[in-house]
């Protein structure tokens, strides 16, 4: 084959930063950054787009694009976007956070975001623990799960039950689309960024709040190979936290 | 002369902020600064910008911090306890060097303290920090609707100069006490550009830029990391010690007593030097308009020549510590707090006649 004749099939993304991917080997957050990147271009939003992360692993992804990013205290990144939206509200506002960051000590600053019908989207990364700090509970930690902080399993009589947070987002009015999504494989992969797309969708037209769960590996704080990690994602995550939509809204009145 | 009206000041405080041209204000109730969230409520929507009642003081603080990194002049205010809640997003704007105001309308006490009666108790918390990690402020401390009026100005465009949080202290008394206010919209020259605000990239030419607010990556004025980071920091803070002290004094070349006192205990202690000097006591007043940074070498010569220094605050004691250092010793230092209160309660004052009383009980 001539060069002239040669196609690329793969490439990345423009959006990409020439910052590498700071996780550890086995963990789906640089997946999930090239999603992002992808979704964001395929959008043609990337000017104005603006992308707010939390604390924990996610306080690494600012450097890893090419847009205006800031890195937000822990659980505050809903706050810190209602203001910048509400003060240049022809940006995008893309907020990134854990389950920690967002599951436990921000969780009522998000929804009280939810509640005012904010006009961004959150990309919520579950990964079942607290990665940065080591592997400790979270609130989306399954049940009997073995952490640093739950030596025994997490037992719900002492530790409660896990956060359901896509489904707990879709009931509240202000929230346009919520759904649970994955990239284990290179069809959930494609799902997941058909989702993100849609939740972005909703803040391009104005529509209300869009939400969308990733269920993520990390290999580190579960004590697992990559491989393992994606059983576990297919047999006890899903099992725990189904995959799909729970809310698709073209209107809120 | 601009247009003279009868406001108190926790209106004229809105007023100059909007007179300094901050469109956007995020806050939560607590008395006895709700009127000022009120009068935005109102009045942003009329000129195209934005009021927001956040769901806490922690969310406010943070739709501050996120407003600051638009590059648009953005406010906030709260009092006592909401003040407390603020200090870890305080330390995060200090470490990111993002401009903005924070107004802070002082109550009495502890914990729930009166429920929103006088009290000049959030001192230490503003001036010495109350977040972690070590940074400063500046902190300007009005006393009377006019000074809110102009500092409130004057705090939007030092926020500007230097890239800080820069807070105004008032209390009780100051906030809710009305007198005419002349509404003088103040130049204080250039400030920098803000070509680091996130707004997207397709605004600022295809540059985009990554804003973070700690010291494991630098703030976007500095290359290095940590050390660095301090160097720099610790030179901002010292140009704005050399440069940016400010005070008044009132009776105080020749006076035997020096009254030390800001904000509402200012007044009273004001009105004991005319009394005193009626009486033929020579008293003089110092008067911090900044608290940080401290006027310690002016407060020093003027203590030095008194000879004596009485310390009116209403308070266990916070200022004074601050009076005390810049004395350093060479003179004795007194102290009338919120037990010197004519009436007790939390409606209470210190009056003057009482500051008067302590000042003769020392000559």
């Amino acid at each position: 084959m001539s060069a002239e004749n040669k196609v690329k099939v793969c490439a990345t993304p423009k959006l990409r930063s020439f910052v590498p991917i700071l996780h550890c080997p086995g963990c789906h957050y640089g997946i999930i950054i090239r999603l992002l990147c992808e979704n964001i271009e395929e959008l043609g939003i990337e000017d104005r787009t603006i992308l707010l992360c939390g604390v924990g692993c996610s306080f690494l992804w600012p450097v890893a694009f090419n847009l205006d990013c800031a890195a937000c205290p822990h659980g505050r990144a809903p706050a810190m976007a209602t203001a910048l939206k509400r003060i240049h509200p022809d940006t995008i506002l893309i907020t990134c956070q854990g389950d920690g960051d967002l599951g436990a000590i921000g969780l009522g600053c998000f929804m009280n975001a939810l509640s005012r019908g904010e006009k961004l989207t959150t990309i919520f990364l579950n990964n079942a623990g607290y990665g940065m700090t080591g592997g400790q509970m979270a609130p989306t930690t399954l049940l009997g799960q073995v952490t640093t902080t739950t030596p025994g399993g997490r037992d719900p009589r002492t530790s409660g039950y896990p956060l359901h947070v896509a489904e707990l987002a879709a009931v509240m009015k202000g929230v346009a689309y919520s759904a649970r999504v994955s990239v284990h494989t290179p069809a959930n992969y494609q799902r997941a960024k058909k989702a993100v797309k849609v939740a972005v969708q909703k803040q391009i037209d104005g529509i209300g709040y869009g939400f969308v769960e990733f269920l993520s590996a990390c290999p580190a704080s579960w004590r697992m190979t990559p491989r393992e990690c994606l059983a576990f994602i297919d047999e006890r995550m899903i099992a725990e936290y189904p995959l799909g939509e729970f809310k698709n809204v073209d209107r809120i009145d | 002369m601009a247009e003279k009206i009868l406001i108190d000041s926790n209106e004229a405080v809105a007023r100059g902020a909007i007179a300094a041209g901050c469109k956007y204000f995020f806050g939560y109730p607590i008395t006895p600064q709700s009127e000022i969230g009120e009068y935005m409520s109102r009045e942003l929507p009329r000129i195209g910008g934005t009021f927001l009642q956040s769901e806490s003081e922690s969310a406010s603080i943070y739709m501050l911090y996120g407003g600051a990194m638009s590059g648009e002049r953005v406010m906030t205010s709260t009092a006592g306890c909401g003040f407390a809640l603020m200090g870890e997003g305080i330390s995060y704007i200090s470490a990111a060097e993002v401009p903005c105001v924070l107004v802070d309308v002082m109550r009495m006490g502890p914990g729930i303290g009166t429920g929103g009666g006088q009290g000049q108790t959030d001192y230490r918390l503003a001036t010495k920090g109350g977040g972690h990690g070590g940074y400063h402020c500046i902190v300007l401390a009005p006393f009377s609707p006019q000074e809110c009026f102009d500092l409130v100005q004057l705090a939007f465009y030092l926020a500007d100069k230097y890239g800080m949080l820069v807070m105004v202290l008032s209390d009780f008394i100051i906030g809710r006490m009305a007198e005419p206010v002349e509404l003088r919209a103040l130049d204080f020259g250039p400030v920098p550009q803000k070509e680091w605000a996130l707004k997207g990239k397709g605004k600022k030419g295809g540059r985009h830029d990554w804003l973070f607010g700690g010291t494991s990556y630098p703030p976007r004025s500095v290359t290095e990391n940590v050390p660095g980071y301090h160097l720099h920091q610790r030179e901002k803070y010292q140009e704005i010690m050399a440069k940016e002290v400010r005070y008044e004094t009132y009776q105080a070349e020749d006076a035997e007593l020096l009254l030390v006192a800001y904000g509402s205990s200012a007044r009273m202690a004001w009105g004991a030097v005319d009394i005193g000097r009626a009486q033929g006591l020579k008293l003089g007043l110092f008067r911090p308009i900044a608290v940080w940074p401290f006027p310690n070498k002016e407060l020093k010569e003027a203590a030095s020549r008194a000879g004596k220094v009485l310390v009116v605050e209403d308070s266990i004691g916070e200022f004074v510590d601050d009076v005390e250092f810049a004395v350093l010793g060479q003179v004795p230092v007194h102290l009338l707090g919120v037990w010197g209160r004519h009436i007790p309660g939390s409606q209470g004052i210190i009056h003057p006649e009482r500051v008067l009383e302590e000042v003769k009980s020392l000559l």
